[in-house]
């Protein structure tokens, strides 16, 4: 049997893995990636607690699917922002997005 | 005593945590991008370890099936900038793994202590089948159909949203 432990010591560790990429890519679509990375962190730790502990509460499976649609979501308002930027721009680095910087 | 299960997770959480980082280390975006799938696979694996096999296929489904390759879709539709961009890093990227660093240690010691860490083992399955609940809970008025509702709204707000913004205007062409 797995400890609970191990699956929560790997969900932290990818989250701080997708943090890293958020905070240090200058690629727009990578800080994307690096917040996939950290919804899925999420979603293992949600499944983790209920595999776990709450067995017979259904509420974190769909905590997880309301997590995938908003991924979804994110994602495709995300793309289609850069894509549009770049056509204005021709650059997706986020360090030379800063039209609305003082 | 190490079992097969033990085993079997760790290598898997071995492999997602390497895709993981690779992800954000990769200099190629595209390259980036197909670890990314990897490491979804690999969350997907958890999942299943986890007795949510459900949860797996919509992983893949929607993660790899939809979200990985919208992203490839887009590094190609900007694949000057991406050729061209220079450092993959900011100036201050040693903040950020500093950052990231203590985030990780502050989550390992609040775990550490948490009293709960121990009661680990799982002496009871799912009864039933967990997917019947689910496919009960989404459309029961006293349970979640109003944040079911309220996600297919909101997934067919972003979609608008980005057919919207991503539009090529004619004036904006010439």
């Amino acid at each position: 049997m797995i400890p609970l432990s191990w699956f929560l010591f790997f969900a932290a560790a990818l989250f701080s893995i997708g943090l890293f990429g958020v905070l240090a890519r200058r690629n727009a679509i990578a800080i994307l990636m690096g917040i996939e990375l950290m919804l899925n962190a999420v979603n293992v730790n949600l499944i983790a607690f209920w595999s776990y502990r709450t067995v017979h509460n259904i509420a974190a499976w769909v905590f997880a699917i309301i997590v995938f649609a908003v991924a979804a979501a994110e994602v495709a308002v995300g793309l289609a922002l850069f894509i549009a930027v770049y056509r204005r721009r021709h650059t997706i680095a986020a360090d030379e997005i800063d039209l609305l910087k003082w | 005593m190490i079992t097969s299960l033990q085993v079997i997770f760790i290598l898997i959480a071995a492999a997602t945590l390497g895709a993981a980082l690779m992800v954000v280390i990769a200099r190629n975006l595209v390259h980036a991008a197909l670890w990314l799938i990897a490491a979804l696979f690999g969350i997907a694996v958890m999942y299943v370890l986890l007795d949510a096999g459900f949860l797996a296929v919509v992983q893949v489904v929607i993660y790899i099936g939809a979200i990985a390759i919208l992203m490839i879709f887009a590094l190609m539709l900007t694949r000057r900038a991406v050729r061209e961009e220079g450092p993959r890093y900011h100036r201050g990227w040693g903040w950020a793994f500093l950052l990231a660093l203590a985030f990780f240690a502050g989550l390992s010691s609040i775990l550490a202590f948490w009293p709960g860490i121990t009661t680990n083992l799982r002496d009871y399955l799912p009864s039933a089948d967990p997917l019947k609940d689910l496919g009960t809970a989404l459309v029961s008025p006293d349970a979640f159909v109003l944040p079911f509702e309220l996600a297919s709204v909101l997934l067919l707000a972003a979609l608008v949203g980005a057919i919207y913004i991503a539009w090529e205007r004619k004036e904006e062409v010439q």
